[in-house]
């Protein structure tokens, strides 16, 4: 199986980016090229300060790149400027993020937390409970679908924002250290789900992570270093 | 899903804490704007009540409330023959302090003539004056209730019956008595060296004078016309219905509504201001919340609901509790609180600007938060 064989989902051609200017400038990314492929999941691993989470936010479209080009789903959206006006609906129709913690919005039930960006994609409120429910059930914690956040343990939490994350059946997911919170057994038992998840959608999985455990299973492990990517297994990346 | 509705949900006891405070400080302002109104009100009624439409008073005064004014007890007559004057009465105004089971009464005394102008309107307990001396009509407020006695001077009176909202400009609340029983008391009463002067004859007409005397018009009897004729007697002044309004407010409840007016500006500013800081500090405290939105892909106008939505809500539930305690305590004040419905509706409408601006100033902090937060190092 060759990698050109698939279809690529993210397509990161030197991207720089510095924070700062002269004395305090910080380079953060140095010409970082990068292909990710529908269904892969690959790590982003790097000591801290590396710029792991600099470049997530650059393929999440939170950050401007300083150079470079970005193109996602086969759209460029970034060429010295962002191309799409509307960032957000962008993340909302084809990013996942699953975040260290899980940031599920504390006064919305997990249901609602995932039926939430159902409704903002313009789903009806009906259809919306529904599919979440299903999202809940399929992740295994349909149990807890009326809990609180702050009622539910870090697993459950963290596997009701992937739910989230996964609701608009986004063609790109971005983790960063989505196991942190966990211990081995359940970060083993999210990195099967997203790996299931990456193969039924045909997404790209992005994931930083410090990890070890968990390493076996990505496809792809990426090195930054002083914000220069290297790929472990020796490919093109 | 409305999210403003399901935060506040969320922290309920807080929001209505928050309300309970906010209602507190409305229940402040809104009793200040009901002091003033009944403040006008109470010093209006007292000239309102004898519905005359002329009051001829002593020459080159802006008596009798005002200023002191003193004519003598017989103008009534002549008033009275004047073309196009339909009744008239005496009437004298003084006022008092008595002892009332071991307190001290102020006392407002109103002295009338059985018969004419310038009774007490509605009795609403007991009955009016019937006999000719020593019976008295109170205000409600003083606490006296039919059958009790008290000394005024050197004579004891019996309390007949009730009347509500009579009272001066200084919130003294009113007794009538026959004008022969207020002049009495008025010479009783009168510093020493006039009682001296008195006693030797000087003065002969001192216990016959009253403070003014009111006039009702037949219809269609301008009273302009009237005020003029008696303005041309000697020692005489007449003043219509509508310039002793005048000259009272201005006069008596200028001072007063100076200090009301201040008093309340200074409340407004500091509740405009508290409103600000809470709407302001709960959006603070939703940044990170806020940033999550954003990163999911929430438009502007999901978070500017959430946050102009919930500074509405708290500004509507913060009046409607201080409209409500406003309405339950407002008897317990020592002075009258009058409320219009005007005032509601001016103060809802400086909170929904205040409420408003507020916001703009969260939606400010909010719109400018980087989605960025939300993810962390
Ligand atoms: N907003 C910012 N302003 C200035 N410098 C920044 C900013 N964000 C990141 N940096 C710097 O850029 C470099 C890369 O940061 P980044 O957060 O991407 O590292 P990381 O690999 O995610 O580290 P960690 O493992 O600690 O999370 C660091 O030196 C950091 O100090
Ligand atoms: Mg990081």
């Amino acid at each position: 199986m060759t990698d050109d064989s698939r279809r690529v989902i993210v397509d990161i051609k030197g991207v720089a980016k510095h924070y700062g200017d002269g004395e305090a400038r910080v380079d953060a990314l140095r010409n970082v090229d990068l292909r990710v492929h529908a269904g892969e999941v690959v790590a982003l691993l790097g000591p801290s300060g590396s710029g792991k989470t600099t470049l997530l936010n650059i393929i999440g479209c939170i950050i401007d790149p300083s150079e470079g080009q970005v193109s996602l789903d086969g759209e460029m959206v970034y060429d010295g400027k962002w191309l799409r006006g509307d960032l957000r609906r962008l993340r909302l129709d084809k990013i996942g993020f699953i975040f260290q913690a899980h940031n599920l919005l504390p006064f919305l039930n997990a249901t609602d937390n995932v039926a939430l960006v159902l409704q903002l994609a313009g789903k009806t409120p009906a259809q919306a409970q529904a599919r979440a429910q299903e999202l809940l059930d399929y992740l295994e914690v349909g149990h807890r679908a009326r809990a609180m956040p702050a009622l539910l343990s870090g697993g459950e939490a963290q596997r009701v924002a992937i739910a989230r994350a996964l609701a608009n059946s986004p063609r790109i997911i971005l983790a960063d250290e989505p196991t942190a919170a966990l211990d081995s057994k359940r970060a083993g038992i999210v990195m099967d789900l997203l790996r299931k998840l990456s193969s039924e959608q045909d997404a790209c999985i992005i994931a930083v992570t410090h990890d070890e455990k968990i390493l076996d299973r990505f496809d792809r492990l990426f090195h930054l270093r002083d914000g220069r990517l290297e790929n472990d297994k020796g490919d093109t990346p | 899903m409305n999210l403003a509705f399901r935060d506040v949900r969320h922290n309920l006891f807080r929001f209505l804490l928050t309300c309970l405070g906010l209602g507190l400080l409305m229940t402040v302002v809104l009793a200040m704007m009901g002091i003033y109104n009944g403040l006008v009100a109470d010093a209006l009624n007292i000239v309102k009540a004898p519905q005359a439409d002329l009051w001829v008073v002593e020459a080159e005064t802006q008596g009798p409330f005002a200023e002191a004014s003193k004519i003598p007890g017989d103008t009534r007559d002549a008033v009275a023959r004047l073309h196009g004057v339909a009744q008239a009465g005496s009437i004298t105004y003084q006022t008092v302090e008595a002892p009332f089971e071991g307190a001290t009464l102020r006392l407002y005394v109103i002295g009338y003539e059985r018969g004419r102008l310038g009774g007490p309107q509605t009795i609403i307990r007991g009955r009016g004056l019937e006999a000719s001396h020593f019976e008295l009509v109170a205000d409600a407020k003083t606490g006296l209730v039919p059958g009790d006695t008290l000394i005024l001077g050197r004579n004891r009176f019996t309390v007949v019956g009730l009347v509500r909202d009579t009272m001066n400009s200084g919130g003294d609340p009113a007794v009538f008595l026959t004008l022969a029983d207020a002049q009495v008391l008025q010479t009783q009463l009168a510093p020493p060296a006039a009682r001296v002067q008195a006693a030797r004859g000087a003065s002969v007409t001192s216990g016959a004078t009253v403070a003014a005397v009111i006039a009702r018009l037949d219809p269609n009897v301008d009273a302009q016309n009237v005020a003029h004729t008696v303005r041309q007697w000697k020692h005489l002044s007449a003043l219509t219905q509508a310039e002793q309004e005048d000259i009272l407010i201005k006069s008596v409840v200028d001072k007063a509504r100076k200090q009301i007016g201040l008093f309340l500006g200074i409340l407004l500013t500091v509740s405009a201001v508290v409103i600000a800081l809470i709407i302001y500090t709960m959006t603070m405290e939703k940044l990170k919340q806020i940033a999550t939105l954003k990163l999911i892909g929430a438009s502007d106008r999901v978070i500017i609901g959430l946050i102009v939505q919930q500074s509405l809500a708290l500004g509507a539930v913060g009046l409607t509790l201080g409209l409500g305690l406003i309405l339950t305590v407002k008897d317990y004040f020592p002075r009258r609180v009058l409320l219009e419905p005007v005032n509601a509706l001016a103060l809802a409408g400086i909170i929904l600007v205040v409420c408003v601006l507020a916001s703009g100033l969260g939606v400010r902090a909010a719109l400018k938060v980087d989605p960025a937060t939300a993810l962390g190092g």
